[in-house]
């Protein structure tokens, strides 16, 4: 018996040795995306007014006090006065009931259509974005800490698959980018490490609030890549990978980019 | 129209205050084409007025050059206790307004 424990025992120290391993950036190392932007956005990102992305943020503040559904329910009616700090930090995670992996967007349309009774809000929209926005603004500065144990597992190495998967006509990979150039120059930008502490966030090429999911789209077309479905499983599959990449980063929603 | 503003509720007499305000608002430039290669109308924001007890103290015509959900910031010189009251109007004609107190003291 000790000795099966012994065994275990090294056998989670070299399980821990390998994914410490495993990771391209150390933590030390980790950068967020705020990093690599000019000074000016950086301020607009950290000025509680005039963040376009707050627009959004308030209008989920509504959203979240709002019944909605045959069963007349906001969300606030059943979380009440209870915060949602820290929340956002820990999705993608696996749905205990269904055991299927949810992001946050993905959350609030199981609990709209589970206990609300009502219509799931469509990928993108304003709405979707807002209540995202609000529900991630409250985990401001919270570190993202998402698991991968358990049933987790599954999904997660599937996201690190699609992660270093080449794809498109360039035939590059995101770790191509975002693992092993990162800091350098493409063209006038400098590319980021690729974390998704700031979604969903503003950008200034979209002129608009977008998810994680929409970004993600954007970096496939930009390697002449096939774009994922939104609310795919590969997507959600690589948002855990990419918050597993991130983890102890802190929340930034919303945040300001290029 | 969403909007945020920002004014100081308190101010001294003949302090200069800072004015901030931001619009949700597309600002369509009038030059993108949709899918299929209509052009989209212009819609922007044309006109920004802000009254501070019934007298304009500030203006300002928007075009297409203007990014989506403008902000504005200006200063004025707080007067007498009262309204800040801003409005404005897009090419479509639709109009925002809000309005904000102030409390002068001396």
């Amino acid at each position: 018996m000790r000795r099966a424990r012994v065994a275990l025992a090294a056998a989670a120290l070299v399980a821990g040795v390998v994914l410490a391993q495993e990771r391209a950036i150390a933590p030390g190392e980790l950068k967020s995306g705020a990093a690599f932007l000019g000074s000016d956005l950086r301020a607009l990102q950290n000025d509680d007014f005039a963040n376009p992305g707050m627009l959004w943020v308030e209008r989920g503040e509504k959203l979240w006090r709002e019944p909605a559904g045959k069963n007349s329910l906001a969300c606030a009616g059943c979380h009440k006065d209870q915060s949602m700090r820290g929340v956002a930090a820990r999705y993608p995670r696996i749905d205990g009931a269904n055991a299927k992996l949810l992001n946050l967007e993905g959350r609030i349309n199981q609990c709209r259509t589970e206990r609300m009774g009502a219509e799931p809000l469509r990928f993108e929209s304003g709405e979707l974005l807002a209540l995202t926005a609000y529900i991630s603004r409250q985990s401001l500065g919270v570190p993202i800490a998402v698991g991968i144990g358990g049933s987790s597992r599954a999904r997660f190495e599937a996201g690190r698959a699609s992660y270093h998967q080449r794809r498109g006509q360039m035939n590059l990979s995101c770790a191509h980018c975002h693992d092993a150039q990162w800091g350098k120059r493409l063209l006038s930008e400098t590319i980021s490490q690729g974390h998704p502490n700031a979604y969903p966030a503003y950008r200034m090429e979209w002129q608009a609030m977008g998810s994680l999911q929409r970004r993600i789209r954007a970096c496939l077309s930009g390697i002449r890549a096939e774009m994922l479905p939104y609310g795919s499983q590969e997507h959600l599959d690589l948002e855990l990978f990419l918050a597993w990449r991130a983890q102890g980063l802190p929340v930034e929603t919303p945040g300001v980019r290029r | 129209m969403a909007a945020r503003i920002q004014i100081p509720r308190e101010a001294k007499r003949g302090e200069v205050i800072e004015i901030r305000i931001l619009i949700q608002h597309a600002m369509e430039t009038g030059y993108r084409h949709d899918d299929v290669g209509h052009l989209i109308k212009r819609n922007v924001i044309n006109v920004l007025s802000c009254r501070y007890n019934a007298v304009e103290v500030f203006r300002a015509d928007l075009s297409s050059g203007i990014s989506a959900n403008p902000y504005v910031q200006f200063y004025t010189v707080a007067e007498a206790s009262g309204d800040f009251e801003f409005t404005w109007i897009d090419d479509e004609g639709e109009q925002g307004s809000e309005r904000r107190s102030i409390v002068v003291k001396g």
